[in-house]
């Protein structure tokens, strides 16, 4: 099995987990309604919890540094997130969008990897698989009721989803081992998932009254899987990081 | 030469009852399906018990594993150690049927049974109400206090409870 393209992968896949984490755990205490701040809190909860499974393979498997460090004592170019991640939360329809986006990819990609020869990986996707459900089927809600809403609420929809469009394409940028993945059955590559997502979030877009934007390849932001990243994810990491580094010698968690 | 103990399985498992999922403290994890395998060993003497978790952020996982070796240590082990991995797949069917008797009396609505199927509204409605058993309910939010928790209402005693969600 190639090693480095499984570390590849999982590494990816564990820096989209942790970031979209930390940015979801900022609606805690300020989310529009009740049950919103304790919906993204909860689904700060599992991501964090998925990105500490997926960095505790590379740990325990691959001999990488443990979950701790790879999260709290890595340099900004060693992150491999997707820049969409990495956007600030904004208001409330760009954050649902994301969401919405973000997490069909996920959920599309989980489903995948059920069927990985990478043993260690199918496993733990056939588990995330049922909790990311709750979070897709969350998503789809708010897409429908914010879009099918006011006359403001569905201009700002529409806004967010042109503004987040050509970032969120920037999930599936390819890696440096996709032969390898889709050879070895490890996993069947960016191109298929991107087309399963389209074909999946289409039509519930176009039932919200949404339209889909126009793609234009030019535009599509690239740079985070080869350690790449917007002038947001610094900022995101000092932050996340205070704590550890203030006392690094004797933090204990 | 470390005396044999010949403890059996059957003890490691009947000791485990009194470990309670902190979350939900009625419940042991052996009653909440949690526990997937022990492996004993007599010389020297080594408990080895697999766990799988509800959800995979638990964060509650640290300290049941905790709780488990410190009872388990009980029965005079050497040594117990408590490995987690996904290898079974925890579901809300693997729930005892006991357990979800006491999660309903907890004020806990039980998890609806997925049978490995995709989730549908049938399991997302048809949830009982735990304080007046109508099932004229619905659901609120599937995110509550935490992880395994939903949010619903009844209408039939107008008061808002909580789920255990399927999944």
């Amino acid at each position: 099995m190639n090693n480095l393209a499984i570390k590849d992968l999982l590494l990816k896949m564990a820096d989209d987990a942790l970031i979209i984490g930390h940015r979801n755990s900022e609606w805690t205490g300020i989310g529009p309604i009740l049950e919103e701040d304790l919906a993204f809190s909860s689904m700060a909860q599992d991501k964090i919890g998925h990105a500490q499974a997926l960095y505790s393979i590379l740990h325990e498997t691959f001999g990488e540094a443990d979950a701790d460090t790879l999260a709290f004592k890595r340099e900004e170019k060693d992150f491999k997130c997707c820049q969409f991640v990495e956007q600030p939360i904004g208001e409330y329809d760009f954050s649902i969008v994301r969401h919405f986006l973000f997490d069909h990819a996920e959920l599309i990609r989980y489903d995948m990897l059920t069927l990985s020869s990478f043993q260690q990986l199918a496993q733990l996707a056939r588990k995330v698989k049922g909790e990311i459900k709750y979070h897709v089927m969350h998503a789809d809600i708010f897409v429908k009721k914010l879009s099918l809403g006011t006359e403001e609420s569905k201009a700002r929809m529409q806004s967010s989803l042109n503004y987040a469009w050509h970032m969120a394409l920037g999930i599936f940028e390819k890696g440096e081992f996709e032969g390898e993945l889709a050879s070895e059955n490890i996993f069947a590559g960016e191109e298929e998932l991107k087309k399963r997502w389209l074909e999946k979030i289409t039509p519930i877009l176009e039932a919200a009254g949404l339209k889909v934007p126009l793609t234009e390849d030019s535009k599509i932001v690239y740079g985070g899987r080869k350690g790449f990243h917007s002038e947001y994810l610094k900022p995101l990491l000092d932050e996340m990081c205070e704590v550890v580094r203030s006392d690094e010698a004797t933090a204990e968690w | 030469m470390a005396e044999v103990l010949n403890i059996k399985a059957e003890e490691v498992w009947a000791i485990l009852e009194n470990v309670k999922d902190p979350e939900i403290p009625v419940i042991s994890v052996v009653e909440m399906g949690m526990i997937t395998g022990i492996q004993i060993s007599d010389s020297p003497n080594i408990a080895c018990i697999t766990m799988t978790p509800t959800f995979v952020g638990c964060p509650a996982i640290d300290l049941i594993k905790k709780s488990i070796r410190e009872e388990v240590l009980k029965l005079g082990f050497d040594k117990v150690e408590v490995m987690v991995d996904f290898e079974t797949k925890w579901t809300s069917d693997r729930m005892k049927p006991e357990a979800k008797e006491k999660l309903e009396k907890f004020g806990l609505a039980p998890p609806t049974i997925l049978n490995d199927e995709e989730l549908t509204e049938v399991q997302l409605n048809k949830v009982r109400c735990p304080h007046c058993h109508s099932t004229d309910t619905t659901l609120r939010s599937a995110f509550g206090s935490t992880l395994c928790r939903a949010i619903r209402f009844c209408f039939s005693c107008q008061q808002g409870f909580e789920q255990f969600k399927p999944i």
